[in-house]
């Protein structure tokens, strides 16, 4: 539980992170809260040379909104995604998610840029972003680009970012309003990942769904969007019928692993089950 | 004079001045645990000091072709790396287990277990000694691997100890296979197996009780450090029992005894996993030994809970025979042990299941009958007591579990049945059919006032209400109702069966008072965080009048601590406890000769009254502990001598039998297989009550430790001997989150042996926790035919169940 060594900087601007990227190449990590990488180091799992903590970087903090939009600076941590006021009353999806993330010590370090960026199916904060269509602003030697979430990641650590970028910011559009969205989380104990979990936004229109996005945690090598289970409630009724039925399609796109935390059968019930009670709780939300 | 104040101090103020027996005194030591006063091993730090780390086998079972340690050695920094071939011409590669076993200090011709400790690198810091230990190489030969217990003895079995292949006689008695280690068979076979053929009612199910680690917060460490000039070797360590650890050190350095000095200095949590020796503190002797410097060696989490002794880990299967009434005739019990790669039990020598035949447990069996088969396999070795006496949880686990069973069958109402079957009050003392012998109880008033308590009928009826609203679909919840009745059995033990190494199970305290009246007093036992130096000296406060502020307990230094066999199996209290008893005894003898010196009358003519001598009849004429203190090392009275101290040795003449009745209430969610704790009693009956918000204190820990048992804990090993989660990731530590609000109540049986009357708690409710939970998550099934759903209850397994149950759509 001893970490190989390595160099440490701290650089200042997202410039210099980038230029130190791509001097160091593939033996260079970004540290943010380091509460990812820092486990992994300590197993051997992760061993870089050159460890970039970019803790330092003023502009990639802060919450803001842009137009309607939220743009939530790379190295927000959970513990302020859950204090910030207008975050909680706009979009009070990611307080909820934020608070079922690991303990308050985890939290306190913790960023929403590591947690999206690290590519571990077990992160919570990545099915949210594929449930609201997120997309993550990102600088690297070649400039700017902004990925959408929804087809940023590939394989478990598998993401869009190339090596030598960093991600300073994540966008989000404001829900429509008559809608809302809700985390479900299934896990053994405080500070565990999820055995499975569903992010789901969903719209009412005259007593009709008139907008479902589902989204899975920890049931694949990769955070899933369930599109074809939240495109099946468009038209109906809210209410446990409809419900079951998404729950039914998500499941039906789910490659869990077995794991401590149950057979891959099990886990695949578990997430049908969480698209069924956060379908169930937003629904309730966006009428009221 | 006497007494400077007019108006004499009430009996009352006097009382509660000492902070005595029954006080709910503070915890003294938390004034420093609380502010990371604390000074534990890894706190050490001596000039010149080296750090140890083991490079360990990546697989279960296989040979060991080579070792090349040559990278290892040139990394700038390291200073030592030993392997099998270094210790060997010094008789070190292996050491004797506690269960008469040995055990590879470091891995030479082959591997038994996955993580096994093959090479010990000594470098100038842990970071290049962690760095070195990767750049061993160990080239290997796999065996074929042997995970499952109940294949151990088949014929094609891998052999895994090919050391004592050969051996057909343990060290307790005939193997009938090289991975055989013991058969134990207690009770009378031929009335049992009549009990059964004559039965009307026979009930039969294996229940298994899973392999878990006591996972204490501070993993083992030590530091030796070996003095060339003086021959001298100090040890520091996490040790629950650290005369035995001096001794066997002697034995296997040839160091002689008291050229050794082992200090256990504060312990965070042992459990059970800080009473046995172990490869790494051997390897930090030799170590310092070759180099000269002192050497610390400090256990990682992954290595505590993959390589230092596991507990549990016992396949049992339980019989009862009944008449139609619900009255038991007979219990028969076969257990299949699983010990690991070496039996490295920790059990006193003659009892190679612990006090396993505990298992006819608070019930009035007149006859049973236990055979207990003990095999190898390649996993890690242990078979600790995991905040229990010896196999007592396993025992109390299966009685409790097969009490419930046979209830179902019957159509009784689980306590009903329990009541039916208890111990007579008016038995005590009781034989049990399997030999010992119950010193006192009233189980009977026990469990009656549990089940008030809780409103159990109530319980009942809306348990009921409920399993027809899940049977007409309105629910997905379910209820579970978990009794568990529990009898323990402390306090190891009467050196007539009981011994370790030899050495009898005694204990022993040795008090001294300063002329001051202030107290040192030091205990062959070690507190791991149950607050000895609260509560001893509240019983030396109370037996010889000296308020427990002025007096300090000291424990884990060999050198000056008197020889001791240490804490665990809930023993400190009655051994330790009742030889501070009999010490303080042999004070006060001493004292009421020096009272009466002083007050000029014959010694018959005083009593001791709270804190003082009194002349008998006259209040007015006393003396205090404090007059009498100075006046022993003043003016002793003539032929007697100065000072006044004393030392006991108490041999138990009985071990003592905590008992309780725990009742669990269980909602459950079907859907995902959830379990939440709604309700948690537990009432304990331990003897006279020393501090009751220790025992409080004692209770809450060791139900929390129960519910993380039985609702999640487990070491897996995957089918190649792969141990899988052994980290806090997923081996189930519960947080304040999760753990349930405990309510405790308690009867008050004094143990009619003991110098105090007390029994011992710190256990127990473990030993009846982990019943109470199973119980619970069992009962919510029973109504749909379930019979036996094994532990851990963690959701999945739960979910599991009742999906083979058709309750999963
Ligand atoms: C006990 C424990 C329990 C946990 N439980 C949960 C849980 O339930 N749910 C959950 O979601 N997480 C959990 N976590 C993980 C935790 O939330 C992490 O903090 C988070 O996933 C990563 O954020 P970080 O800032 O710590 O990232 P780091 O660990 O610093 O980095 C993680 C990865 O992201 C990269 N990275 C970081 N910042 C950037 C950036 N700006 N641009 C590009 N790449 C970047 C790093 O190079 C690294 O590869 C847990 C962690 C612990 C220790």
């Amino acid at each position: 539980m001893i970490s190989g060594s390595f160099a440490f900087y701290r650089p200042h601007t997202i410039a210099e992170a980038v230029a130190m990227l791509a001097t160091h190449g593939d033996a260079a990590r970004l540290v943010a809260g380091g509460h990812s990488l820092i486990p992994m180091m300590k197993l051997r799992m992760a061993m870089p040379d050159h460890l970039i903590d970019v803790g330092g970087i003023a502009d990639l903090k802060g919450i803001k909104r842009d137009g309607s939009d939220w743009l939530i600076g790379a190295l927000t941590t959970q513990a302020e995604l859950i204090a910030d006021q207008a975050l909680a009353a706009g979009l009070p999806v990611l307080r909820e998610t934020a608070l079922q993330i690991a303990d308050p010590q985890v939290r306190n370090c913790g960023t929403l840029g590591g947690n999206i960026a690290n590519g571990d199916p077990g992160n919570d904060m990545p099915a949210v972003m594929l449930c609201l269509n997120a997309r993550f602003e990102v600088t690297g030697p070649g400039g700017k680009r902004s990925i959408p979430a929804r087809g940023f990641y590939h394989g478990a650590y598998v993401t869009s970012l190339a090596q030598d970028e960093i991600v300073t910011a994540v966008r989000i559009a404001a829900l429509p309003p008559g809608s809302a969205a809700a985390y479900e989380k299934l896990k053994r104990k405080v500070g565990d990942y999820a055995t499975a979990a569903a992010a789901v936004a969903l719209g009412l229109q005259d007593g009709k769904i008139n907008f479902c996005s589902i989204a899975l945690t920890n049931l694949a090598p990769t955070p899933l969007w369930a599109e074809a289970a939240g495109q099946a409630l468009i038209g109906r009724a809210p209410g446990a019928e409809s419900f079951a039925l998404a729950g039914r399609l998500a499941e039906e796109i789910t490659d869990p692993s077995s794991d401590a935390r149950g057979p891959a059968a099990y886990r695949t019930k578990m997430g049908g089950v969480m698209v069924r009670r956060a379908l169930a709780r937003a629904a309730l939300a966006a009428k009221t | 004079m006497n007494e400077m104040s007019p108006v004499p101090e009430s009996r009352q103020d006097r009382e509660a001045k000492l902070e005595g027996m029954g006080c709910r005194r503070k915890r003294v030591e938390d004034v420093r645990f609380t502010q990371g006063r604390g000074n534990y091993v890894d706190d050490l730090k001596l000039p010149g000091m080296l750090f140890g780390d083991f490079h360990r086998s990546s697989y279960a079972h296989a040979r060991i072709k080579s070792i090349d340690t040559s990278k290892a050695r040139a990394l700038p920094g390291v200073v030592a790396v030993l392997t099998a071939a270094d210790l060997k011409p010094l008789k070190l590669d292996w050491m004797p287990t506690l269960a008469g076993d040995v055990q590879a200090v470091l891995a030479g011709d082959k591997v038994l277990f996955q993580n096994q400790e093959i090479a010990f690198i000594v470098a100038t810091d842990r970071y290049i000694a962690a760095d070195a230990a990767d750049l061993v190489e160990v080239e290997y030969e796999e065996l074929p691997v042997l995970v499952d217990p109940f294949k151990a003895m088949l014929p094609d079995a891998p052999i895994l100890r090919e050391d004592i292949a050969d051996k057909t006689e343990g060290a307790h008695g005939q193997r009938r296979h090289p991975n055989h280690i013991f058969t134990w068979e207690i009770g009378d076979r031929e009335a049992t197996d009549l009990a059964f053929r004559n039965a009307a009612v026979a009930t039969k199910h294996l229940i298994p009780y899973q392999r878990v680690h006591p996972c204490p917060l501070e993993t083992c460490q030590s530091v030796a450090s070996f003095d060339k000039i003086k021959g001298e070797l100090t040890l520091w360590g996490t040790f629950q029992a650290p005369h035995v650890v001096r001794t066997v050190a002697s034995i296997l350095s040839s160091i002689p005894e008291h050229k050794i000095h082992v200090i256990a200095p504060d312990i965070g949590g042992g459990f059970g996993n800080k009473v046995g020796v172990y490869p790494g503190y051997v390897c930090s002797i030799v170590a310092s030994i070759v180099t000269g410097k002192p050497v610390k060696w400090v256990e990682d989490r992954m290595e505590n809970l993959s390589t230092t002794a596991f507990a549990r880990d016992y396949h049992m299967t339980a019989e009862i025979a009944a008449t139609p009434q619900g009255k038991v005739t007979g219990l028969r019990v076969h257990v299949l042990a699983d010990h690991g790669a070496f039996d490295a039990c920790a059990d006193p020598s003659k009892w190679p299941a612990g006090f396993f035949n505990i298992v006819t447990g608070s019930y009035d069996f007149p006859v049973a009958h236990v055979s207990v088969d003990g095999v190898y396999t390649n996993k890690a070795p242990g078979g600790v007591a995991y905040r229990c006496s010896f196999r007592v949880t396993e025992a109390a686990y299966c009685i409790e579990r097969a009490m419930d069973i046979l209830a179902a069958k019957l159509g009784l109402d689980p306590a009903e049945l329990r009541l039916r079957n208890l111990i007579k009050r008016e038995q005590f003392p009781y034989l049990s059919a399997l030999g010992w012998e119950y010193d006192s109880g009233d189980y009977h008033a026990a469990l009656n006032k549990a089940l008030d308590a809780v409103s159990y009928p109530a319980l009942r009826a809306e348990q009921k209400a409920m399993q027809a609203a899940f049977q007409r679909g309105e629910t997905r919840q379910l209820m579970g109702i978990g009794v568990s009745f529990f009898t323990e059995i402390v306090g190891a033990g009467p050196s007539k069966n009981c011994d370790i190494l030899g050495i009898a199970m005694f204990d022993s305290a040795e008090i001294r008072i300063h002329p001051t009246g202030a107290v040192i007093a030091r205990m062959g036992t070690k507190s791991q965080g149950q607050a000895h130096e609260t509560t001893y000296a509240q019983i030396i406060a109370s037996e010889i009048g000296i308020p427990a502020a002025d007096i300090m307990i000291e424990e884990g230094n060999t050198d000056t601590a008197p020889y001791g066999l240490g804490t665990y199996g809930s023993r400190s209290t009655p051994t330790a406890g009742a030889a501070t008893a009999m010490a303080c005894r042999k004070i006060k003898a001493k004292a009421q000769m020096i009272a009466a010196h002083l007050l000029e009358v014959h010694h018959d003519d005083v009593e001791f009254d709270i804190d003082r001598f009194v002349v008998k009849g006259m209040p007015d004429r006393f003396k205090t502990m404090k007059d009498i203190s100075w006046a022993a090392y003043h003016a002793p009275p003539p032929g007697l001598e100065p000072g006044l101290e004393a030392v006991s040795y108490y041999d138990p003449p009985n071990m003592t039998f905590p008992f309780g009745a725990y009742i669990c209430v269980m909602d459950i969610d079907v859907d995902t297989g959830v379990c939440t704790t709604r309700r948690f009693y537990a009432l304990d009956d331990c003897g006279t009550r020393i501090n009751p918000m220790i025992i409080e204190g004692q209770v809450h820990g060791g139900l929390t430790e129960a519910f993380a048992i039985a609702m999640g804990q487990e070491i897996v090993y995957d089918e190649i001997g792969n141990v899988q989660g052994a980290s806090l990731m997923d081996f189930f530590l519960p947080t304040a989150v999760e753990t349930p609000v405990w309510e405790t109540g308690f009867t008050t049986t004094p143990s009619p042996h003991h110098p105090i009357g007390a029994k011992g708690v710190g256990e127990s409710p473990n030993v009846g926790g982990v019943p109470a939970f199973s119980n619970a998550v069992n009962d919510a099934f029973t109504f749909l035919g379930s019979q036996h759903i094994a532990m851990p209850h963690d959701p999945w397994r739960v979910w599991k169940a009742a999906e083979a149950l058709g309750l999963q759509g």
